[in-house]
């Protein structure tokens, strides 16, 4: 082969270097402003900053300590946990029936999930459907109309489908009942895709920001992303009895909307590693069987 | 998926048969299913095709404390945008259509131009190191998104006040009506251009290795290689992946415009998704939102089956290609 172009490797180098540095250096610096003690704010003019300097939780305090965010974290929390149990919960067993071959009932079943994949069902009749069944300013409201995704029952029924028949037929004449095969053999083999499925639907919930605009109007109900909006993209002023902090001891603005920013990345940046491996794997279903 | 079902009509008709007569011992025989099963079941029809009913209203003169019931039918007077050239939809419909278009020709060639230069480094593990880095802010949500935009591009931002601190002239990207396909443009750039590249990384591993020591020893330069190997391996996935792209012309970024819309006005920023929103939950005209919505529904799935038969075509010419 010929040697590699100098100048085409350096732009390549390059090209990279700039798309990573493009994504690293607003995490960077939002962290590091949420941590910044109070001189190094004031001399960069109210700016992000890119080094802490003598770095202080102070923000993260005054939003933990009580008040509007963490209400909206211990909220946000709680709809994460309980959507993905009640989702896992559905979608599996929805799965699982629709796996099992010539099952009761699970051929129109099926033709209504797949069919759900092809169109969404519109905003106002969606949502005069959430008014009409009383959910609305309900939690469950965040829950409920999101609660089975199509994709996933599809990607887990794939899953059931090729769990060999020889497992169901050997524990069958060992005498086994359908609910002993479901809970000694089906659920031991299947942690795997429960955990990729669950992380699936976590990251939704905690990321679901439009069903609570639609849906939730008491502020003091408000899931974390009602919080950010508010509070960091339009920038709304965070009064010290709003959080756990005095007037005076306030940290300044834009620290505490980095904090409450930070905060809201935690859980998704500790997921992370497991999410890009599986996560990964789960684009690749979806172009195969697309 | 229709292919599973129909491939097998005997087995499929010998079930049915069978089922018809023991209607109740099948049912007896998988209960268990049905009672685990149902749940998802009933909660998925009700919130994906129970709403459907509630296109009703875009025939209505609908108003919410009378009720769908009550409220009088009033023929296809809401679809009258339709016909009467209703400026504000207009320029919904325009604004869609002019960011999918932007959001076709900058957006979606970037996952292909990062996937070649990742595929160009010697080291996996740099390489590992680098996905890792780029795939991150796919999992972020539109308002962190956004957040972050305002903070590195506002006017308050770090590049403006760097550049105002070093005297040079100032640029801010946020509420600036100009500049706000660009800014939905780049976001959409910066959150889910290094996830897009996976599909293209996969197809290019693909690529039988032998056709490029082949070339090389044929004299073939890096550019041809390139040029004739590599691209046109990419040639039926890039396709594939812009005709269903295509299919969804209507929907453009709803989540991460409605939260910037307050910045820059509706002149610049209204959509199709919007504009049924503002319309509807806002503005209180819940007929013709709905009528907005279903036309928008409808036309869609014509889109999605059309652009999936295209792209069933494409596809299947790439298999007898290779």
């Amino acid at each position: 082969m010929e040697k590699p172009n100098v100048l085409v490797q350096v732009l390549k180098s390059v090209a990279l270097g700039v798309s990573v540095l493009l994504v690293i250096i607003p995490f960077w610096s939002i962290i590091a402003t949420s941590l910044a003690d109070r001189q190094t704010l004031d001399q960069s003019a109210g700016g992000m900053v890119l080094w802490p300097g003598d770095a202080t939780l102070s923000a993260y305090a005054s939003i933990l300590s009580g008040g509007v965010v963490t209400r909206a974290l211990i909220i946000s929390i709680g709809i994460t946990v309980a959507g993905t149990a009640l989702s896992l919960a559905a979608t599996a067993g929805l799965a699982y029936w629709l796996s099992r071959r010539g099952a009761f009932g699970a051929k129109p079943i099926l033709l209504l999930v797949l069919g759900s994949l092809l169109f969404s069902p519109g905003l106002i009749p969606s949502y005069l459907l959430v008014k009409e069944l009383n959910l609305l300013d309900s939690w469950w409201s965040l829950i409920l109309p999101v609660l089975v995704n199509a994709f996933n029952v599809i990607v887990m029924r794939a899953f059931f489908q090729e769990l060999p028949q020889e497992l169901f037929d050997s524990a069958y004449i060992d005498g086994a009942s359908s609910f002993t095969i479901l809970t000694r053999i089906v659920l031991p083999v299947s942690k795997a895709v429960f955990a990729v499925i669950g992380l699936f639907y976590a990251v939704a919930y905690w990321n679901a920001f439009f069903n609570a605009l639609l849906y939730i109007q008491s502020t003091d109900k408000w899931p974390m992303a009602l919080v950010l909006r508010t509070f960091v993209v339009n920038q709304t002023t965070i009064a010290g009895d709003q959080v756990g902090a005095s007037a005076e001891a306030l940290p300044p603005q834009l620290q505490l909307q980095m904090a409450i920013l930070v905060v809201s990345l935690i859980p998704i940046l500790l997921v992370y590693p497991f999410l890009q491996r599986h996560f990964a794997r789960g684009v690749m279903i979806g172009a195969v069987k697309g | 998926m229709a292919i599973d079902v129909e491939a097998r009509p005997a087995v499929a008709d010998l079930i049915g048969a069978r089922g018809r007569r023991r209607t109740g011992q099948r049912f007896s025989r998988d209960k268990l299913l049905v009672v685990l099963g149902l749940p998802g079941a009933i909660v998925l029809i009700l919130f994906h095709y129970v709403p459907l009913l509630g296109n009703i209203i875009a025939f209505q003169d609908f108003q919410p404390y009378t009720g769908i019931t009550e409220s009088p039918f009033i023929g296809l007077d809401n679809f009258r945008f339709l016909w009467n050239g209703d400026t504000s939809f207009l320029r919904a419909l325009t604004n869609t259509l002019i960011l999918t278009l932007i959001q076709t020709v900058f957006v979606f060639p970037v996952p292909l131009a990062l996937a070649l230069l990742l595929s160009s480094l010697a080291g996996e593990r740099l390489k590992r190191l680098l996905q890792s880095i780029l795939y991150l802010p796919h999992f972020l949500s539109w308002v962190i998104v956004v957040a972050i935009f305002q903070q590195m591009l506002g006017n308050a931002g770090m590049l403006n006040t760097f550049l105002v601190q070093n005297d040079l002239p100032s640029f801010h990207i946020i509420g600036v009506p100009e500049l706000f396909m660009t800014l939905l443009t780049s976001q959409a750039i910066w959150k889910d251009a290094g996830w897009g590249t996976i599909i293209f990384l996969a197809a290019i591993s693909q690529i039988d290795q032998e056709q490029y020591e082949a070339s090389a020893v044929d004299g073939a330069n890096a550019w041809q290689r390139l040029w004739y190997i590599t691209l046109p391996s990419l040639k039926g996935i890039f396709i594939l992946l812009l005709i269903l792209r295509l299919g969804n012309s209507l929907s453009v970024g709803f989540e991460q415009i409605i939260l910037q819309q307050g910045l820059v006005g509706l002149e610049t920023s209204e959509v199709l998704d919007t504009w049924v929103y503002n319309k509807g939950i806002i503005g209180g005209d819940w007929g013709m939102s709905a009528a907005v919505g279903l036309v928008k529904s409808i036309v869609g799935i014509l889109m999605v089956m059309g652009a999936n038969k295209l792209a069933h075509k494409f596809g299947e010419q790439g298999v007898y290609q290779k």
